[in-house]
């Protein structure tokens, strides 16, 4: 198990050293974030005094290792376009965030899993098809177009919730269902084979020749075998979520960490936009971690193992 | 104690029990043995209600110490599981939850039909587990199936089996999947258990070596069918049927075995047969075959107790 965790994590940092160096290189090719900054009323002059305020005048290597050296100190640079440091904006939007993600985690395990043991309960039948049909249509609608239905719909029609930002936790609901919406048919499937599997297995035969109630058998003796790749999953999707929220949050009108990535984007705010692909890769590698480490949690074959 | 009559399970086109009758009396070990695929595990599953999905079951009568088992809904049948009808399987390894541990699983069953504190049922289940000839039995209980290898698996199935004192054990060849150097061992153990608890235990084998040792009744089962039931001595004696003669000759049986006789396997192999089969379903690998047996085979009485089914006469 050890072994295992240091393995993993040898492998998170090879990844997030990649991930440094990707991120470095899509802001320099995404033109001169010089001109940006010094914006369209600019003489050349402004322009090289920006270039060298930033240090944007040094070979792109040293510009590179430099902001490495800086990022391992902690420190990840200050937004021009907000003018403050990276880090103050990071500590404000990723709280919002990772709400929207696990609202939306919450609701896709709340649709997908009931579903994905009705389905399994069900296999074969038109009950069980229709579960699928579901699914599918699912993950065929593009999550925006679900968005702009829900908002619609739930919001303007019925006026159940609002539609933009977070004014209270009501706020989180609406793009939390948008967002749980692509998560659903993965988990839900899952769901449904892993339950397959144990529900034809010889302990619950065994279960079933004890006598105990059917929710016992499902739930207790089925499903604990069923979730350990289903939670790998889980993990996998709030990642997903997480790096998806640009389009969700700039629907909604939440100043999360999405949003914040798409205003740099469009201003080529470099430092912003580095820092927060980066602080995505290292969430995204931490969970798929986290994940390892509750199956080992839930499967005693590799705890005691 | 069991009374079943007239059984017959069909998943499709393959009618997998044809009609199998069979009684386990009260405190009696009786065997039901046959080659393999011949149904021995259906029939089991059938009693207990356990089928997979896409089996169909029909009996004339399955009765359970006066209760109906035919009549009674699954959560009726699910109140004798586990509780008056226990059963042992015959895959030791898969058959307990690789996600709980032994004391888990030998808790529920007991504090789902008698009640009572978890402490209460640990202690039990402490209890049954030395009586299954577990050594250490405060250290097995915080294990996990892992970490047991597969003899002391199926003496947890057993003790678990056992843990609501049932009065009928269904044990569906409990030591095939097992190292012969254990095999015997848990036989050992489930006699004395029946023996000990007064149990009714219906004993599905192919090794005629336990059925002469433990068995007072045998039921020999071919394509689905009882072809003979006798009690021990009568069976071993006087076997009736060509298939048990056959039997009886292929296999080495420890005392019954002459020297320098020649083993004589009965040539072909158990044939899968339709719904609506009629006749002897051995008489395609039958010596003594004769027209008749491709319609309606009479079921004879030799002695009382010792039933069979054949055209012939002894
Ligand atoms: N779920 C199922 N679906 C289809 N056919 C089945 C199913 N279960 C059993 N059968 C068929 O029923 C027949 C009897 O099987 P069964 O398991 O009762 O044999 P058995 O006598 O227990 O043999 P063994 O000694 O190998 O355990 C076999 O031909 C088998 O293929
Ligand atoms: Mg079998």
């Amino acid at each position: 198990m050890r072994r295992f965790i240091l393995r993993r994590a040898i492998l998170g940092v090879l990844v997030c050293m990649t991930v440094l160096v990707i991120s470095f290189g899509l802001t320099r090719v995404a033109g001169d974030p010089a001109l940006a900054v010094a914006g369209p009323q600019a003489t050349a002059a402004d322009v090289a005094a920006i270039r060298r305020a930033y240090g944007l005048d040094r070979p792109l290597p040293e510009q590179f290792f430099t902001w490495v050296g800086a990022v391992a100190r902690g420190d990840l640079g200050r937004s021009y376009l907000f003018r403050e440091p990276v880090a103050n904006l990071i500590r404000a939007r990723l709280p919002i965030t990772l709400t929207l993600g696990l609202v939306g985690l919450g609701f896709a395990l709340l649709i997908a899993l009931p579903l994905g043991i009705v389905a399994a309960l069900h296999e074969g039948t038109p009950t069980d098809r229709l579960v699928m049909l579901v699914a599918l249509l699912g993950q065929a609608m593009p999550s925006f177009w679900l968005a702009l239905l829900l908002i619609i719909g739930l919001g303007l029609r019925l006026q159940w919730l609002p539609i933009s930002g977070i004014d209270d936790w009501t706020g989180y609901l609406l793009p939390g269902l948008v967002l749980a919406f692509s998560a659903i048919p993965a988990l839900m499937r899952l769901t449904r084979s892993g339950m397959i599997d144990a529900l034809g297995s010889d302990y619950i035969r065994t279960a079933r020749a004890k006598g105990l109630s059917r929710a016992s058998i499902v739930l207790k003796h089925a499903a604990r075998n069923a979730a350990m790749p289903v939670v790998a999953i889980a993990a996998v999707q709030l990642g997903f979520m997480l790096g998806g929220s640009i389009v969700i949050e700039s629907v909604f009108s939440l100043p999360g960490l999405g949003f914040l990535a798409w205003e740099s984007i469009s201003k080529n705010d470099f430092p912003v936009v580095q820092a927060v692909v980066l602080l995505l890769a290292v969430i995204y590698i931490a969970l798929t971690l986290f994940a390892d480490l509750l199956n080992a949690a839930l499967d005693p074959r590799l705890r005691t193992g | 104690m069991l009374d079943v009559a007239g059984l017959r399970v069909s998943f499709g086109a393959i009618e997998a029990v044809h009609g199998v009758s069979l009684r386990v009396r009260h405190g009696e070990t009786h065997c039901l043995v046959g080659e393999s695929g011949c149904g021995k595990s259906v029939t089991a599953l059938a009693i207990m209600g356990l089928l997979a999905r896409g089996a169909r079951r029909r009996a004339e009568r399955i009765g359970f110490d006066g209760t109906d088992l035919l009549a009674l809904s699954d959560r009726g049948m699910g109140r004798l599981r586990g509780s008056r009808i226990g059963m042992i399987f015959q895959e030791p390894m898969t058959s307990l939850n690789p996600a709980y541990t032994v004391s888990s699983q030998l808790t529920e069953v007991y504090r789902r039909h008698r009640g009572g504190t978890r402490a209460a049922a640990t202690e039990r289940a402490a209890a049954l587990l030395g009586r299954v000839g577990i050594s250490a039995p405060g250290l097995r209980l915080g294990q996990f199936p892992h970490q047991l290898s597969g003899g002391l698996r199926q003496r947890v199935m057993i003790a678990m089996a056992l843990m609501c004192d049932p009065d009928l054990l269904i044990a569906d060849e409990p030591t095939t999947a097992l190292d012969v150097t254990v095999q015997a061992g848990i036989l050992r153990l489930l006699a004395a258990l029946q023996a000990e608890m007064g149990l009714a235990l219906l004993l599905i084998t192919h090794d005629l070596g336990v059925v002469a040792r433990v068995a007072h009744q045998v039921s020999v089962m071919y394509a689905g069918e009882v072809v003979e039931s006798a009690p021990v001595a009568a069976l071993f004696a006087r076997p009736t049927h060509p298939y048990t003669q056959g039997l009886l000759a292929s296999v080495p049986v420890p005392g019954k075995l002459r020297r320098g006789q020649p083993l004589d396997p009965i040539p072909g192999s158990v044939p899968r047969i339709p719904p609506d089969f009629v006749g002897c379903g051995f008489r395609e690998r039958c010596r003594f075959a004769m027209p008749a047996c491709a319609v309606a085979v009479p079921l004879r009485e030799r002695a009382p107790g010792h039933s069979y089914l054949c055209q012939l006469t002894p």
